[in-house]
């Protein structure tokens, strides 16, 4: 176990940013235990055991706050946490998705070095919630300094007695363990991951039953995204219409942004839903060597690529991007500048999907192979002008035909790509290199 | 045999998990027998299964799914550099070529001297530190520069 870990805080926090699951971030030693005290940590389960709220009480608070998962699917978070059974006395059990591997995405890994306990408090009050006596923290394979962070809080939690029997001498009991994946995106898919936590290949399970009545060893299960958890000790203490306050209609609340690619401080920023597009770039530096913007993919790659004249103007939340024609998926903004071409950038893409699909469902297995081949052809200068209709043809047989969403995933950008930057498409075609002039 | 140390880390794995399900902790056991030997032999993934009571095809299977575990030798370090969109944006290209040309092998390939190994990466879940790389995938280290793989690779004993 490490003793000592290093903090370097990547980026500088604003003044006016509002900050819930990164609070801590303006203490030194944000990740310890005593600096998540110091801001008022784990209050929120004292008062709870203490007065003995009720569940009820809690669910809506956060139905108040508009809060909705946010790995991505953005669903209501009171309305899954209901989905559990009170009334089931049997084992059940509660997943925090800490799994990300969807390109660009990196907002959890800082939860877990800069305030675990912050999700740790989530994830008690949720089981309180929920009735779950146990649950796990399943974190990404190629992250495991923190897995490490993550063991030494559990630890800390373990010490302080606000994990375990008869929590702070109540009748709810807890504990919480960290399991760590080992390389493979499809586990960020949730029945996936409850597949890898019985210790089998993460294939995605077919939908009904959900995991909230048939989950891991077939037991009532809810899975959540770590910021999701995160986000609950805050909203009760403040209240849940603070937290929608802080953002706009249907996208209540701060958001975790994580910005990569040609920027100048690639980072995670947490800001108001609603924040126009614009502001997020600056708080970023802008785009790096004073380069022009050309493309801005908000949520990752299974959500679609829009060009600068579109996402200029955008605001970011939930529906402004649906508004443009994407969505906001994780909150995974990869910024593209005027050097990029945008025929490498998909054969990239391509090769993700193709090498992460588990290859239980047909058209995904075989699908994401064939587009990622043709694209490679046309990047080795051997395309033909049928080869866009033909990976456009293979990318709508994909979407919609398979057992979970990552075949929608692969289809999203080339169908974007394509859409939006066709005649850099047509040009590479014709004259067998990028229209991009190396840099 | 597994070393009494791995068996040690694998119990304390297995108490995470109900008595009557073992096999949950297959990850976690191939990957503390990998960190020991570097990679995933035949008689290791026998090993994890005799102990874990899984049928061997059970723990293959788990082996050969996840791309981090290593079913041959890849020498004393594996690199695995990130190539996705994040990484490639910021010239993870770069990187790989440096590398490739400072080692003399491409990604999948082992020095002669099987001291290093090159292995391509998906993306790692930090593009905040792009481009980066991880070693014997443990160590992670990010923002690289040519400068950095030169002091890096001196490092590596």
């Amino acid at each position: 176990m490490v003793k000592q870990i290093d903090i370097i805080k990547p980026h500088k926090i604003f003044p006016n940013q509002d900050l819930v699951c990164l609070r801590t971030m303006v203490h030194d030693d944000p990740g310890s235990i005593s600096t998540y005290l110091k801001v008022g940590g784990y209050e929120q389960l004292k008062k709870i055991l203490k007065k003995k709220i009720k569940p009820e009480e809690i669910l809506a608070e956060l139905k108040t706050s508009g809060l909705r998962g946010r790995g991505g699917a953005g669903f209501p978070t009171a309305i899954k946490w209901s989905f559990m059974s009170r009334d089931y006395d049997g084992i059940k059990y509660l997943v925090c998705n800490s799994d990300e591997g969807e390109p660009g995405t990196f907002k959890d890994r800082d939860i877990l070095r800069y305030n675990p306990h912050q999700l740790i408090e989530g994830m008690l009050i949720a089981a309180y919630v929920m009735g779950t006596r146990t649950g796990y923290n399943y974190i990404h394979g190629e992250i495991w300094r923190e897995y490490e962070i993550f063991e030494k809080a559990l630890d800390e939690a373990r010490d302080h007695g606000f994990l375990g029997e008869d929590i702070l001498g109540s009748d709810f009991s807890f504990d919480l363990y960290a399991f760590h994946g080992y390389g493979a995106y499809i586990c960020g898919e949730e029945t996936a991951l409850i597949e890898s936590i019985e210790g089998k290949k993460g294939q995605p399970r077919y939908k009904p039953p959900f995991p909230a009545t048939y989950g891991i060893y077939g037991k009532p299960t809810n899975v959540n995204n770590t910021e999701t958890f995160a986000s609950v000790p805050w909203i009760l203490e403040h209240g849940g219409q603070a937290f929608q306050d802080l953002g706009v209609e249907n996208s209540g609340g701060v958001k975790l942004f994580s910005v990569s690619g040609h920027v100048e401080i690639p980072g995670n920023y947490e800001i108001r839903m609603g924040t126009p597009f614009s502001e997020l770039l600056n708080m970023a530096g802008g785009v790096w060597n004073r380069r022009k913007l050309k493309a801005v993919i908000p949520g990752g790659p299974s959500t679609a690529v829009v060009p600068a004249a579109l996402i200029e103007n955008a605001t970011m939340d939930y529906d402004g991007l649906q508004k443009i024609g994407s969505s906001l998926g994780a909150g995974s903004v990869i910024i593209m500048d005027d050097s990029t071409c945008m025929v490498t950038a998909l054969k990239r893409l391509s090769y993700f999907f193709y090498e992460e699909s588990c290859g239980q469902c047909t058209p995904c297995r075989e699908g994401t192979g064939w587009v990622y081949r043709v694209i490679k052809r046309i990047v080795d200068g051997k395309g033909t002008m049928e080869d866009l209709d033909l990976l456009t043809d293979v990318s709508k047989k994909i979407s919609g035909r398979t057992i979970c969403a990552l075949g929608d995933a692969a289809a999203t950008p080339v169908l974007s790509f394509i859409k939006h930057f066709r005649p850099e498409f047509e040009y590479f075609i014709q004259h067998g290199h990028s229209m991009i002039k190396a840099k | 045999m597994i070393h009494a140390d791995d068996i040690k880390l694998i119990d304390k794995e297995l108490k995470k998990f109900p008595d009557s399900q073992k096999r949950s902790a297959v990850i976690s056991a191939l990957r503390i027998v990998q960190t020991r030997h570097g990679w995933l032999s035949h008689e290791h993934i026998s090993d994890v299964a005799h102990y874990l009571e899984m049928p061997e095809i059970a723990v293959m299977e788990v082996a050969t799914f996840y791309n981090m575990f290593n079913l041959e030798s890849k020498g004393k370090y594996q690199i695995t550099v990130c190539t996705n969109i994040s990484c490639m944006l910021r010239n993870s290209d770069e990187i790989v070529q440096h590398l490739e040309k400072k080692l003399g092998i491409r990604f999948g390939e082992l020095t002669k001297d099987k001291k290093f190994s090159l292995k391509e990466g998906e993306c790692m879940g930090a593009c905040s530190g792009a481009p980066l790389c991880l070693i014997n995938n443990h160590t992670m280290h990010e923002h690289l520069t040519t400068e950095k793989i030169d002091k890096l690779i001196a490092s590596l004993k």
